[in-house]
């Protein structure tokens, strides 16, 4: 094949074409935002009024509905909260406690799926197995999960865990909001509802921020002027409030209000210009080298035959 | 023109095919009895530990042979086997750029041992992956019907699997010769272009995809190692590292394959090696440059003040900078021995690279730390070892590392 300057110049022309025609749907599908369901519901969780030691009843409750064992400590054991503990495949939520404002006002805080608007774990996995559903649970779908964990690499809040004993059929495992039971009947989880102190407020999500705000007002030397979820890392289902900072209650108040899909956004979105211009770029460069290479190859011919 | 001895391939004709392509032209005891070496002993003593171990990792699962935790659930079989494998085997891609599109034609025999040391470095990066992956058998899900397009992995899935299946086809030309069908050969090498130039677009891919994996933990890579460019970083690295990666490679099998290499001799290989490292001078330093770009940008000059700044620091000077002049040396005073103990050294400093990123600085804020047990170190070695055994197999009766009699003089 010949390739002469105007061949190349088209050539050249093309690729560039290409090049931009590609990158503009990108361009706009970088720029849509999540806005999500409008009606879906959240948790307000006020730490302020959780008592923890002789109830943990809200960790009870989760594993009956989720058919989990009963937790090992029964709630008048005060060591389960010697050591700050997280989620496992047996546990999908715990009560840790935290110093607060004076040493005989602990703050208790519960841990599970924050129920993210933009969940990192979703946008991770590679075969969709996360959905954000427009009653607003994350939920998990074990038939296609291939178990990379990569979920829980990118989870910012060391939520989803996994069942590594299985060797058939190992789950990843996490609080579902009790969708199947009761959120998709729009009825409030099974931790919620066990809870003696109604430290947790089910609602819309709209309406728990109003709640939450108000709360703040009434009493500002109770909270801190933080609703915590509602903007972090995009903003999530479950929301709390605490009278104390929040870092010191074990929630990190380092991981800013980007929603997670976005960290990885740019990046996927410039693998089709990758596409577009790495072939024809090495292309030419063949065809280039080839041509150079004809061109020393009749020379030389040439020079065989005026010697000849 | 080469020589070859009757073990050889291309140069067998004892009227049995399972003797000529099998057993080297031996008499199966024969042939048995020359396996008896000691490298082979001490592959049989890792296969004796290891395959049990293999067996419990089937049979009990993950828990039962590792350390991986809810809050590590990333260890050695992600960092070494997956992250250093896909690294290490860029040499294929590379080296088939350079004399396939770049035209220099003088690495053409460089490029089959490459290609192989590349496909079967994929191969057992997927092996690999059977034992970190909880449900292996869902392995080709993503590719059939369950899509998550927005995961980085989903992207690094696809990459890897096409890419493979790009060095299969690169392998068909040794592998058809070996065979001795030489119409399909002809054919086969009719796609070489097509799929080098597609196998440098699913690299710069899915080396840089590896990389953009931690962009979504930002609160879990320590800063220092955490930054938008790892994309790059990847990428740029693991060119690096394949250049190494044939410098050395190259080297031990002239040394390991001695009848085979003899086309190839040892001042051409020395030359080879010298442009090579002229190349990896290069790319070091480029990758040197934009870490510091990547310090400054992200304004962390005081995180180096910390312990965790001085192990950057190894890692930077002592694993990157220092290797890339050391390759300068080598190519200022035409020493070969130089250049292979900077391919090494810049090899060593991808591991430590792939490592730093995937296991030693994630998690690095959590009491929970991770110490892989022995038994994930033992699947490790084992799946290296069974890999370079497959190598040695293959290129005792491929002509990789020979040109095949009937083909000489035919460039690559
Ligand atoms: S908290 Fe973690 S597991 Fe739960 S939705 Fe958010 S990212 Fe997913
Ligand atoms: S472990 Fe399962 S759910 Fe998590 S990212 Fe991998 S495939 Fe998706
Ligand atoms: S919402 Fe349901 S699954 Fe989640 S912690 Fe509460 S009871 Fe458990």
């Amino acid at each position: 094949m010949n390739l002469n300057r105007r061949d190349f110049l088209k050539f050249a022309g093309a690729t560039t074409a290409t090049a931009a025609l590609t990158s503009l749907p990108i361009k706009a599908e970088a720029t849509e935002h999540f806005t999500g369901h409008p009606d879906r519901k959240g948790i307000l969780v006020d730490t302020s009024l959780c008592i923890g030691h002789n109830c943990r009843r809200c960790e009870f409750a989760c594993a009956k509905e989720n058919y989990l064992p009963t937790p090992d400590k029964p709630p008048e054991d005060a060591s389960v909260f010697d050591q700050r503990r997280r989620t496992h495949p047996d546990q999908f939520t715990v009560i840790n406690r935290f110093p607060g404002r004076s040493e005989d006002m602990p703050v208790y805080a519960k841990k599970q799926c924050m129920h993210c608007d933009e969940p990192a774990c979703a946008s991770a996995c590679l075969v969709g197995a996360f959905k954000k559903t427009p009653e607003g649970a994350v939920t998990y779908d074990a038939s296609v999960c291939i178990g990379c964990r990569y979920c829980m690499v990118a989870c910012p809040f060391d939520i989803p865990t996994y069942e590594y004993n299985s060797a058939l059929h190992p789950r990843v495992r996490k609080c579902t909001f009790c969708f199947e039971t009761k959120l998709k009947e729009g009825k409030a989880p099974a931790c919620v509802e066990a809870c003696p102190r109604e430290v947790m407020t089910f609602g819309k999500r709209e309406d728990l921020i109003k709640v939450a705000r108000q709360k703040i007002a009434r009493n500002p030397d109770k909270y801190v002027d933080h609703i915590y979820g509602e903007h972090e890392v995009g903003g999530t289902s479950w929301m709390y409030l605490s009278p104390v900072p929040f870092d010191s209650i074990g929630m990190r108040t380092d991981l800013g209000t980007t929603p997670y899909p976005e960290l990885t956004r740019n990046y996927l979105s410039a693998a089709p210009l990758v596409m577009a211009i790495w072939p024809s770029f090495f292309l030419t460069l063949y065809l280039f080298n080839k041509r150079k290479d004809q061109i020393a190859a009749e020379e030389n011919g040439k020079h065989k035959e005026e010697s000849a | 023109m080469a020589t070859f001895s009757p073990s050889l391939p291309g140069n067998v004709n004892t009227g049995s095919w399972l003797r000529d392509k099998l057993f080297l032209g031996m008499t199966p005891k024969a042939y048995l009895r020359s396996l008896i070496t000691p490298w082979h002993m001490v592959a049989a003593a890792i296969l004796a530990i290891g395959l049990p171990v293999f067996f419990q990792r089937f049979a009990y699962g993950i828990g039962a042979v590792s350390n991986l935790t809810d809050t590590n659930p990333w260890g050695i079989w992600i960092g070494i086997d997956v992250l250093c494998g896909v690294a290490l085997a860029a040499g294929g891609f590379i080296i088939a750029s350079i004399v396939h599109l770049f035209g220099m034609k003088e690495y053409a025999p460089l490029v089959r041992p490459a290609i192989l040391t590349g496909f079967l470095g994929y191969a057992f990066v997927v092996v690999g992956l059977m034992f970190d992956l909880g449900r292996p058998w869902r392995l080709p899900y993503p590719m059939t019907f369950a899509f998550g397009t927005s995961s980085v992995m989903f992207e690094v899935g696809w990459c890897v699997a096409l890419y493979l299946g790009c060095q299969f086809v690169e392998m068909f030309p040794p592998i058809f010769e070996w065979l001795g069908y030489k119409r399909l050969r002809a054919w086969a090498m009719t796609l070489v272009l097509g799929t080098t130039v597609l196998a440098v677009v699913l690299s710069t891919l899915h080396q840089s995809s590896l990389g953009a994996l931690f962009l979504i933990a930002p609160s879990k890579l320590h800063p220092l190692w955490y930054s938008m460019y790892l994309p790059v970083y990847f990428l740029i690295s693991a060119v690096a590292g394949g250049i190494g990666m044939i410098i050395f490679e190259s080297t031990l099998s002239h040394r390991t394959f001695k009848t085979q290499t003899g086309h190839l001799s040892h001042a051409q290989l020395d030359h080879l090696a010298l442009g090579l490292a002229k190349g990896g001078a290069i790319v070091l330093y480029l990758y040197f440059w934009l870490k510091v770009v990547g310090l400054a940008h992200e304004h962390q000059w005081s995180l180096l003040l910390s312990g965790w700044g001085l192990w950057w620091l190894v890692e930077v000077i002592g694993f990157i900078l220092a290797p890339a002049f050391l390759f300068l040396f080598a190519v200022r005073g035409l020493s070969p021995l130089l250049a292979r103990v900077a391919a090494v050294w810049t090899v060593l400093g991808l591991i430590l690279n792939r490592l730093n990123v995937s296991v030693v600085a994630l998690n690095w804020n959590q009491t929970e730390r991770y110490i892989p047990h022995w038994k994930e170190i033992t699947i490790t070695i084992t799946i290296i070892t069974i890999g370079v055994l497959v190598f040695q197999w293959m290129v005792n009766r491929m002509p990789i590392l020979l040109q095949h009699p009937d083909y000489a003089g035919e460039s690559h």
